[in-house]
């Protein structure tokens, strides 16, 4: 929708400084850059460093290990089905790799396990290929090209992003086997931009040194995604889909080994036994938890269920004290809210400005520190932007950008946003726009080496659930490039696992009761059950009268 | 502090939003006007399993039709990003058959009969154009499919790039084919043999399976974090404004 009349009335004071502003860009008078002393100052705003934000963990692997409260609480919770209840001995499926999740780092692991010999389960929340691989826009890194680059200077960006604190050999092996995953993915008929002799093209991302930046227009992740699922589907003898139906606990055996999952079908809301000689964990990444109520550019199933179920197997957890957000999403028009607008915006001139019109932080500070400048101006200053579904934002003047470079060059240089808003009726050519930070990336996860394996035998995991290669912060491009790189690692992994180590055993969920135990003993609330699924947006004044008690057949 | 994002009575000026009449398969439900339909049935108190994926507008997942009053017209649109307007009635189609062929894709040579034979029921298409009119993305679908009748395929990968794949095109379709399915098809096919591969890709491969990067990779991995940091500050950078050929100074783990 347009900006209603309040918050046309707010622009004027916007407008009323727009002038002076772009005089004094021109001028290169800039809002200093903050000090390394300021910038830890203003660091004590940002999510992360937000004590209260998080607590130690009760139970499990890591207890102890302080976290996202959000996070926290699915770790600490009991199964959503009583252990005692499910009757292992009734098996409906049986296969060689059972991969949950049908992202981008499951359909990778499973199209690797058929062709290493296995046959092959996909169990998915939703639809095979609802994930977060299908938005990303960016692009995808890779050291492609010899005559300036290589996976040492890939490594080094890798490792600088990650403050220092990445695991060494996964981020060794995501670097050397980049060049690889392009390609497969080009062998597949994936259209990345390309000049006409086939060379492909690059562009610099935040934080690379050379630019290995590979896309396919603006929607790298779709093409990845789309094509990857269609070459699935090709073998439906090898990989069976079952959609709607995702894992809500590991199997293991009486040695210990991982055998299976526990699928929940969401339409019957059955309970299904898969017993797998190994299992692949590709479910992806938590937005949907809205850490400290943020919102978020991740997908409707981004709930972080394979954590939880691999946390409660006895695989422990890295780097889930840092989360990524972005500083700039939208939080106006509300049916666009959490979508990210590019740094580009602000490099091309656009100030970020406070409800009085007043500048208030440079534009170009690193996203960590950007982040924290609109929180502290909005929460702490109180000089915030009420938008009408009572949340507060920024603006972020882009008609500066027209103004600085000439008429047309936001339309030019930004189609898709101008589209985007253009259709809710704001041309951001002319007004600006309110964004917010929006949480974008779940930089750790479950531990694992770079073979795929974990601490459990015959439990794998590949993408973003994972931990550790990107230490505490993740540059971009390299997200599309760890699904590809790790979801076929774990793929081929699983299905050599099952040719040399595989024994079978009785299967058990013992860990799943003594896990429980373990939360009642800790004295954990008995008021929550992981995995969350999906998130739920009721409205409370809905979910008030939602006042059934008791599951009477199907109503609930 | 809190880093809560949610407007309180401190601020100025709270806007609320008005409720507006809709009607989800026919039955009615006041929602704020400012919502998208999405989350407009979100407000009424459903809760979504099929219908709803990215919530970004690219996964195909939320495909709407609905009508207004007095208006004979049909309206598409992605639940996620259409905003709801007065009385409008709306159902999702969250799913729809279509016939999806298999092949084996490294097979293929990349002619026009080939997509034939795959999708013969390309040529039962009359030119109505419904596919195009419905399509959410604005996806000019009958110039692919008319593309594709001519063996254009690179045509028909170009015009059918932003395709979703909800399917909305299929449910419309007079001739019955599974129009996102042979697009799909036309694309990879102009991605593996119509576009020729990179020839810096395949080398830079061969390289990293030679071991030409193993030494300086292991140099960093055994650098202490001090020396670690050290290098990467000085790590050369390529200047934004330089073209593709441009070559660093320090050519010693090229």
């Amino acid at each position: 929708m347009p900006y209603p009349e309040e918050l046309k009335q707010l622009i004027k004071t916007v407008e009323s400084t727009r002038v002076e502003r772009v005089e004094r860009k021109k001028k290169n008078e800039e809002v200093p850059f903050l000090s390394l002393d300021q910038r830890a100052e203003m660091l004590k705003y940002h999510p992360d460093v937000k004590e209260e934000g998080r607590r130690e963990l009760m139970v499990g692997p890591s207890k102890g290990y302080r976290i996202a409260h959000e996070m926290a609480d699915l770790l600490e919770a009991r199964s959503r089905v009583d252990p005692a209840k499910i009757d292992l001995s009734k098996i409906d499926y049986e296969t060689d790799v059972l991969v949950i999740g049908g992202g981008g780092a499951g359909t990778a692991a499973a199209l690797y396990a058929k062709n290493n010999g296995a046959k092959v389960i996909i169990a998915t929340k939703l639809r095979h290929g609802d994930a977060n691989t299908m938005m990303a826009e960016g692009g995808i890194q890779a050291a492609t090209k010899g005559h300036k680059d290589s996976p040492y200077f890939h490594y080094l960006d890798v490792m600088g992003g990650g403050h220092f604190k990445n695991v060494p050999e996964l981020v060794e092996t995501l670097v050397n086997k980049a060049p690889d995953a392009i390609k497969w993915l080009e062998s597949l008929g994936c259209g990345f931009s390309k000049d006409a002799d086939g060379t492909l093209r690059t562009i610099h991302g935040g934080g690379t040194s050379r630019k290995r930046m590979h896309y396919a227009a603006d929607i790298t992740g779709a093409e990845i995604m789309r094509t990857i699922r269609d070459e699935a589907r090709n073998y439906p003898n090898d990989i069976h889909v079952i959609e709607f139906s995702p894992a809500v606990e590991l199997i293991l055996n009486d040695k210990g080994h991982c055998a299976g999952a526990v699928l929940y079908n969401l339409e019957t809301e059955e309970y299904i036994i898969v017993k797998a000689k190994a299992v692949v964990m590709a479910t992806g990444g938590c937005g949907r938890l809205h850490i400290q109520g943020f919102m978020t550019t991740n997908h409707y199933g981004a709930t972080a269920d394979g954590i939880v179920m691999g946390y409660r197997a006895g695989v422990g957890i890295c780097f889930l004290h840092t989360v990524q957000y972005h500083p700039t999403g939208i939080v106006f028009p509300e049916q666009a809210e959490g979508i990210l607008i590019t740094e580009k915006f602000r490099g091309s001139g656009a100030n970020l400005v406070n409800i009085d019109g007043q500048q208030f932080v440079n534009e170009r500070e690193p996203r960590d520190v950007e982040a924290s400048a609109i929180i502290k101006e909005c929460i702490v200053n109180g000089k915030g932007i009420p938008t009408p579904t009572g949340k507060l934002g920024i603006w972020l003047d882009s008609p500066m950008i027209d103004m600085l470079q000439g008429e047309g060059t936001v339309e030019r240089e930004f189609p898709g946003k101008f589209i985007l808003y253009k259709r809710f009726g704001i041309d951001i050519s002319k007004e600006p726009m309110l964004i917010y930070p929006t949480l974008h990336y779940q930089n750790g996860g479950l531990d694992f080496k770079n073979t795929g394996d974990t601490s459990v035998p015959g439990l794998f995991v590949g993408g973003e659930v994972g931990g550790g290669i990107h230490g505490e912060n993740r540059l971009m491009g390299n997200s599309l490039l760890d699904i590809m790189v790790y979801g076929r690692i774990a793929g081929a992994s699983a299905a050599a696992y099952i040719k040399e180590k595989y024994e079978d055993g009785a299967l058990t969920l013992e860990h799943v009761v003594k896990y429980n135990k373990e939360a009642d003993e800790a004295g954990v609330p008995e008021d929550r059950v992981a995995p969350m699924i999906l998130p739920d947006y009721t409205d409370p004044r809905i979910r008030e009268r939602q006042l059934t008690a008791h599951y009477v057949g199907t109503l609930r | 502090m809190s880093t809560t994002n949610e407007g309180s009575g401190a601020v100025a000026a709270k806007v609320e939003a008005k409720l507006i009449p809709i009607h989800v398969m026919g039955k009615r439900y006041e929602v704020p006007e400012s919502l998208t339909i999405m989350k407009a049935i979100e407000y009424a108190g459903y809760k979504y399993i099929r219908g709803c994926g990215c919530r970004g507008g690219v996964c195909g997942a939320c495909s709407t039709v609905y009508r207004k009053p007095g208006d004979y017209k049909i309206y598409t649109g992605l639940a996620c990003q259409t905003v709801v307007e007065p009385e409008m009635y709306l159902t999702q189609l969250p799913f729809y058959p279509a016939l999806r062929t298999t092949y084996e894709f490294s097979e293929l040579e990349g002619k026009p009969e080939e997509i034939f034979e795959l999708y013969p029921e390309l040529f039962r298409c009359v030119a109505c154009n419904a596919c195009t009119k419905v399509c959410p993305m604005d996806v000019e679908v009958l110039d692919y499919i008319s593309a594709l009748k001519r063996g254009d395929i690179k045509a028909a990968a170009e015009i059918s790039f932003d395709c979703i794949q909800c399917g909305l095109c299929a449910s419309r379709c007079f001739a019955e084919m599974p129009q996102y399915h042979i697009a799909q098809l036309a694309r990879r096919i102009n991605g593996a043999y119509l576009t020729p591969r990179a020839e810096h890709l395949k080398t830079m491969v061969a390289n990293i399976e030679a071991g030409r990067f193993a030494e300086g990779l292991n140099e960093l991995k055994a650098m202490d974090t001090d020396t670690l940091k050290k290098t990467y500050q000085e790590r050369e950078l390529e200047p934004a404004t330089a073209g593709d050929d441009w070559t660093p100074k320090d050519t010693r783990y090229l």
